[in-house]
């Protein structure tokens, strides 16, 4: 009953001659290209705020290495750091450093790794349009605002500065599981994770675009890409660190503000994470490398702010003595 | 006014209500349908379709997230249909009426009504850590298998609630064995009804991202999964991932995703659909 042949002969012929050329280009395809010749999986999971510039890198890195299977997930940076403590994944991209309960279940598991600052995030600090009564903030006045004793006190404009109308202040910002809320809070009001619990909350900066943008009375924080791609729908704050020895009086975020350090103290390092297990396999080492190289150029297409050209040398450097280090140790 | 035109009035004024209760829904569905399909239509072309995560709006793709998701699909269905038509019919047909039974009942509905993301927690420890499925489509399936079964067996005990009694009795009269009856007549009479409560379970399972997420389904991945062991991403992730972008393009391109799940929904609820009413005038009683 079985009946394998073909009824024409050409076809056989023209499906032979077909898969032989598919075969060989597939073959053709691997040796021509002058990649690395490195395979293996790299799996990197956590942060979405650092998620862009890790795609980014990775979508390169397939051109260069396409043979190195490279995944990334959004679990957040706290998932991503408990994957990482226990051993699950390669790298975590971080929005902020690791905390001591986690360096605790690494050291449990017995993971050592190295933390590699790639590029900075401005938080900024923004207002309605139409608002033509703020012009710039001090730290001060932003912890006046945020403080866990300002919730259901500081409600008007003018109980923060005199001059400012009598009228509601509303404030949005992220919700408090999110590194940016973390950071904000640590640099504002002196303690992480600690602020007044009465604002607008949304995990979406999105939605708090959209919120600030429809409501005079508005203030808001989020993250530099977002107001730089809403420029016309919000009015950023310049922030007064009250510090003159890095840049006098108020200072908006932008590019050069953040990247050289005097819009502070909201310019925020965001990282990866190696497991050193991880960084004394050849893809790993060659990824992180290029991870590195490409950040300056990768991070600000999707909105982040590059460090100093220095400091990426530096981290090169800190990441291949300790790759080396971790070769050696396994040759052992 | 006699009695008879105040009932009548009051007639009058439900049918009203009802219809405003029915436009009701259908108007929200038909604004939020027409915004994203203005949004949306324009980027969805082949290129859509199968090219890679992209840092590049423009560029970006979605065919490993649609490939995800039939995977998913396929793989829950296939876990989760046995599973719950069994356990629906043992309840109804074999189970006794007894306090065990009254239990597992007001369990099961209270498992229907637990957040998806608490299934995402479960299916992280129990299939991905003790199993060491880690982040595999498997998992992720029988994650959502979890999530689904009190859909299906809740549907699978009403249909074969509807099978009317006569119909048993007589297969019993004929001397047929009770799996002989459930196999031959309550079955075949009641697969409709399962068929529709599998496909709409399905169709909330392919819209899940949170218990994914937790699993550790991925945003980007650079190839489609060839095994059930294959880590993967799926399309609502995708659009959760593109919609709290900052890039205008990217929303553009989140609608165009939601359209294509959309698509695959509405394809599963016509199935649904059509398998009924097909089965519907094949039962003569």
């Amino acid at each position: 009953m079985l009946n394998l042949t073909f009824p024409h002969k050409n076809l056989s012929a023209a499906v032979l001659l077909g898969s032989t050329l598919l075969f060989s280009a597939c073959g053709g395809g691997n040796g021509e290209e002058a990649n690395s010749g490195l395979s293996g999986t790299i799996q990197i999971d956590g942060s979405s705020t650092v998620y862009p510039i890790t795609e980014a890198v990775a979508e390169e890195y397939r051109t260069e290495a396409p043979d190195v299977r490279v995944t990334v997930g959004v679990s957040g940076s706290g998932g991503g750091f408990k994957k990482f403590t226990r051993g699950e994944i390669d790298i975590v991209d971080a929005s902020r450093t690791i905390k001591p309960s986690e360096e605790e279940t690494a050291k449990e598991h017995n993971i050592s790794y190295i933390e590699l600052p790639v590029a900075y995030d401005g938080l900024t600090v923004v207002v309605h349009p139409e608002n033509n009564w703020v012009t710039e903030m001090t730290t001060e006045d932003l912890k006046k605002i945020w403080e866990p004793a300002a919730q259901g006190k500081i409600k008007k404009w003018n109980q923060i500065r005199p001059e400012w109308p009598d009228q509601e202040i509303h404030l949005y910002g992220p919700g408090v599981e999110s590194g940016t809320y973390d950071y904000f809070t640590e640099a504002v009001v002196g303690e992480s994770g600690s602020s007044r619990g009465d604002y607008t909350a949304s995990e979406d900066d999105n939605v708090l675009v959209q919120g600030v943008s429809t409501d005079p009375n508005a203030l808001g924080f989020f993250g530099f890409a977002y107001y730089e791609e809403n420029q016309d729908k919000l009015k950023v704050v310049p922030v007064d660190d009250m510090d003159d020895s890095n840049g006098k009086g108020a200072i908006a975020p932008s590019l050069e503000t953040v990247k050289d350090g005097s819009y502070a103290p909201l310019s925020r390092p965001l990282f990866i994470y190696v497991n050193s297990k991880a960084a004394s396999t050849p893809a790993v080492v060659d990824f992180v490398n290029f991870y590195l190289e490409s950040a300056p150029e990768l991070s600000q297409e999707v909105g982040y702010i590059p460090l100093p050209a220095e400091m990426y040398k530096e981290q090169q450097e800190k990441f291949s003595s300790f790759a080396k280090a971790k070769e050696a140790a396994t040759q052992k | 006014m006699t009695n008879s035109d105040i009932n009548r009035l009051k007639d009058k004024a439900f049918q009203v209500f009802g219809i405003f209760c029915t436009f009701i829904g259908l108007v929200v569905l038909a604004i939020f349908l027409i915004d994203i399909v203005a949004e949306g239509i324009t980027r969805i072309n082949w290129d859509f379709l199968t090219s890679l995560p992209s840092r590049r709006a423009s560029r970006a793709g979605i065919l490993t997230a649609w490939a995800g998701t039939l995977w998913i699909l396929v793989l829950t269905t296939l876990i989760a249909f046995p599973l719950g038509v069994g356990a629906g019919i043992y309840l109804e047909e074999y189970g006794r009426k007894n306090r065990l039974a009254n239990f597992l009942e007001i369990n099961i509905a209270n498992l229907a009504g637990v957040p998806s993301i608490i299934y995402g927690l479960l299916g992280l420890e129990i299939f991905g850590r003790q199993m060491r499925l880690g982040g595999s489509l498997l998992a992720g399936a029988l994650t959502l298998s979890l999530l689904i079964l009190p859909i299906i067996i809740v549907t699978t005990r009403e249909a074969v609630k509807a099978v009317p009694r006569s119909i048993r009795d007589g297969s019993y009269a004929l001397g047929a064995s009770k799996w002989q009856t459930i196999w031959h007549q309550v079955l075949p009479a009641s697969f409709g009804g399962i068929l529709t409560g599998i496909i709409l379970a399905l169709s909330r399972a392919v819209g899940e991202a949170a218990p994914l997420i937790v699993i550790g389904a991925l945003a980007y991945v650079p190839f489609t999964p060839s095994s059930p062991l294959d880590e993967f991403t799926v399309l609502p992730i995708q659009i959760f991932n593109w919609t709290s972008r900052p890039q205008e393009e990217f929303l553009t391109n989140a609608a165009a995703a939601i359209i294509v799940l959309l698509v695959i929904t509405f394809l599963l609820n016509g199935i649904a659909v059509y398998l009924r009413n097909k089965q519907q005038k094949k039962i003569r009683w």
